[in-house]
């Protein structure tokens, strides 16, 4: 069979309409489009840093809000303060977020804490660093950081000022690049160790498998590429509440996509992602024409129970075999 | 005298009331096979987990190859050179044969090909090549225990201990099983400690057999002798029948 880069020919094929899709949909969007589409972008990125983490190691984190708001605070910190360029603001960021996610990693798996008791120690993490940040007056404690906002004749690439659109461009390339990233990974040495380790630690480790490094390691990525997605956050917003940044609801928005996607898989994230931002969107228009109030969380709610158990594996293994794409093993 | 591959010196490990191995000593020459039986809750398990570092034992010494491997972790033991199979099969489940035979070949190589390549091989030699692309998950029990062995053998092992590996397996599948090892050390200079009920792959197999009862050693030597020795019947089939 003809192969593109490890590709079936018919999954080559549909990347490239995808990717092609996904490039030109902006210019044909109305301004509220693009936001959502943002958000969907958002979406699909932090699924796929998440289930770096939890798919691919099978070690769960339900604070990986942690993560984007340190991300967020960081660099919107560095940059109201001291001026700081975000790009740079956002290395600061992931230095800090990667650290946190090391030293919770380190001392968690160091003192025997697994499986669920670690889920509700990320649980926990995210809780008090919330708190400390509604007192920590240097980023404007619980009233909020603010980025003065410039109003642009252009976007403005290397200062994240501008449009929508620019975000929307910034994070299609993001999650293009984690793609690309977890692909790689899952065909490298790491990833096969971490899919050992997420099958049967035990048996993981009598093959030779430094478990608590390797687990270590997917923790630490995972919660650097979060920040990533945090400083975008920032500088999108232009506002930052501890509430909100650091939220447990945001924790929980983290991990619904990669799971109605397909927990472990390369394009779960992604398409879990599409899904539910296409689903929320329907459910809120539909509410509104309705003018019911409340009828969207009803029937999403409804709607990911029905997914959930009519596909527990999630949409994507059974979109990849209904669409026969199965032999580039994505 | 050779010097011996693996050697144990009254290693002992208690688990609260029970004393599991109570200072059992024996050795593994290089390229040899060693069985260890015993009845049931002898002791064979506990001693295989303390070789292979999931317990460091209370007391004694165990050397691999002229350095001290007590009490060093599963995954460094197994860097210094063991590979071991659970007696409750631990497949990758998620993972194809052919994954979780690589996932063993990553000790040897960080190349993606060559640990594919290598585990090719093996899976060839344990008589899966044809599964290789099956689901862990997907395969029969006897498929699962080729599987475990040939994910050990994937770490390119000194010493491989084998616990209960023909368990469940048909004759002629153990026959089968009982060649593949047999040519393996034999080809490779691997040295085998096995552990197994299945006497008659031990007897053929084990150029030297060691038997525990209770935690401790009751006798050890080639196969016909430990046959006719009147503690192990004893153990095995009861005091009386031993005496008469």
């Amino acid at each position: 069979m003809t192969r593109f880069a490890g590709l079936s020919r018919r999954a080559a094929v549909a990347l490239v309409v995808s990717v092609t899709v996904l490039l030109v949909l902006p210019l044909f969007a109305g301004g509220y489009m693009v936001s959502v589409l943002v958000v969907m972008l958002f979406s699909a990125y932090l699924g796929q840093a998440w289930n770096i983490m939890m798919g691919f190691a099978g070690q769960l984190s339900l604070g990986h809000a942690l993560y984007v708001g340190l991300g967020a605070y960081v660099s919107a910190g560095l940059f109201v303060h001291y001026g700081l360029p975000p790009w740079i603001g956002m290395l600061a960021g992931m230095a800090i977020a990667g650290l946190a996610g090391t030293v919770i990693a380190a001392l968690s798996f160091r003192f025997g804490v697994t499986g669920t008791y670690f889920a509700l120690l990320t649980i926990a993490f995210a809780e008090f660093t919330r708190l400390a940040f509604n007192h920590f007056d240097w980023v404007g404690s619980s009233s909020g950081l603010f980025l003065p906002v410039a109003t642009l004749a252009n976007d403005d690439v290397l200062r994240l000022r501008g449009s929508p659109a620019m975000f929307y461009y910034i994070l299609l390339a993001l999650t293009l690049a984690a793609l690309a990233l977890s692909r790689m990974l899952l065909r490298w040495r790491i990833g096969f160790y971490w899919q050992a380790i997420r099958e049967d630690q035990a048996a993981a480790q009598a093959l030779g498998i430094d478990v608590f490094r390797y687990k270590i390691a997917a923790v630490a990525l995972s919660a650097v590429m979060t920040a990533i997605a945090g400083t975008l956050f920032a500088f999108y917003d232009n506002n930052l509440y501890p509430d909100t940044a650091f939220g447990i609801s945001r924790s929980i928005d983290i991990i619904t996509a990669p799971i109605i996607g397909g927990l472990g898989t390369l394009i779960g994230p992604i398409l879990g992602a599409v899904v539910l931002t296409a689903l929320s969107e329907t459910m809120t228009n539909v509410s509104a024409s309705l003018g019911i109030n409340g009828l969207k969380q009803f029937i999403y709610g409804a709607a990911l129970l029905v997914i959930v158990m009519l596909q527990p594996a999630g949409l994507w293994p059974w979109l990849r075999s209904a669409l026969r794409l199965d032999e580039g093993k994505t | 005298m050779t010097v011996p591959l693996l050697s144990v010196d009254g290693i002992s490990k208690r688990f609260s009331g029970l004393q599991a191995v109570d200072g059992v000593s024996f050795t593994v020459p290089p390229g040899a096979i060693v069985g260890l039986i015993g009845p049931n809750g002898a002791g064979k398990t506990t001693i295989f987990n303390l070789i292979a570092g999931v317990f460091r034992p209370d007391a004694g010494t165990i050397r691999l190859d002229g350095g001290d491997i007590t009490g060093l972790r599963p995954d460094l033991a197994c860097g210094a050179g063991i590979g071991r199979t659970f007696q409750v099969v631990r497949p990758f489940g998620a993972l194809t044969a052919l994954d979780n035979v690589m996932v063993g070949a990553f000790k040897r190589t960080a190349s993606p090909a060559t640990a594919r390549r290598a585990a090719l091989q093996i899976l060839e030699r344990v008589g899966l090549a044809d599964k290789a692309n099956a689901v862990a998950a997907s395969l029969t029990l006897p498929d699962r225990k080729r599987l475990e062995t040939a994910r050990a053998l994937a770490t390119s092992p000194k010493l491989l201990l084998l616990d209960e590996v023909m368990a469940g397996l048909r004759p002629v599948e153990i026959d089968v099983m009982v060649r593949v090892f047999a040519d393996l050390s034999r080809e490779t200079g691997l040295a085998i400690l096995l552990t197994e009920h299945v006497m008659r792959a031990v007897m053929v197999l084990s150029q030297h057999i060691v038997v525990v009862h209770h935690g401790q050693k009751i006798c050890e030597g080639p196969p016909e002798a430990v046959a006719r020795d009147d503690k192990v019947i004893a153990c095995y089939f009861g005091a009386a029948r031993a005496r008469s």
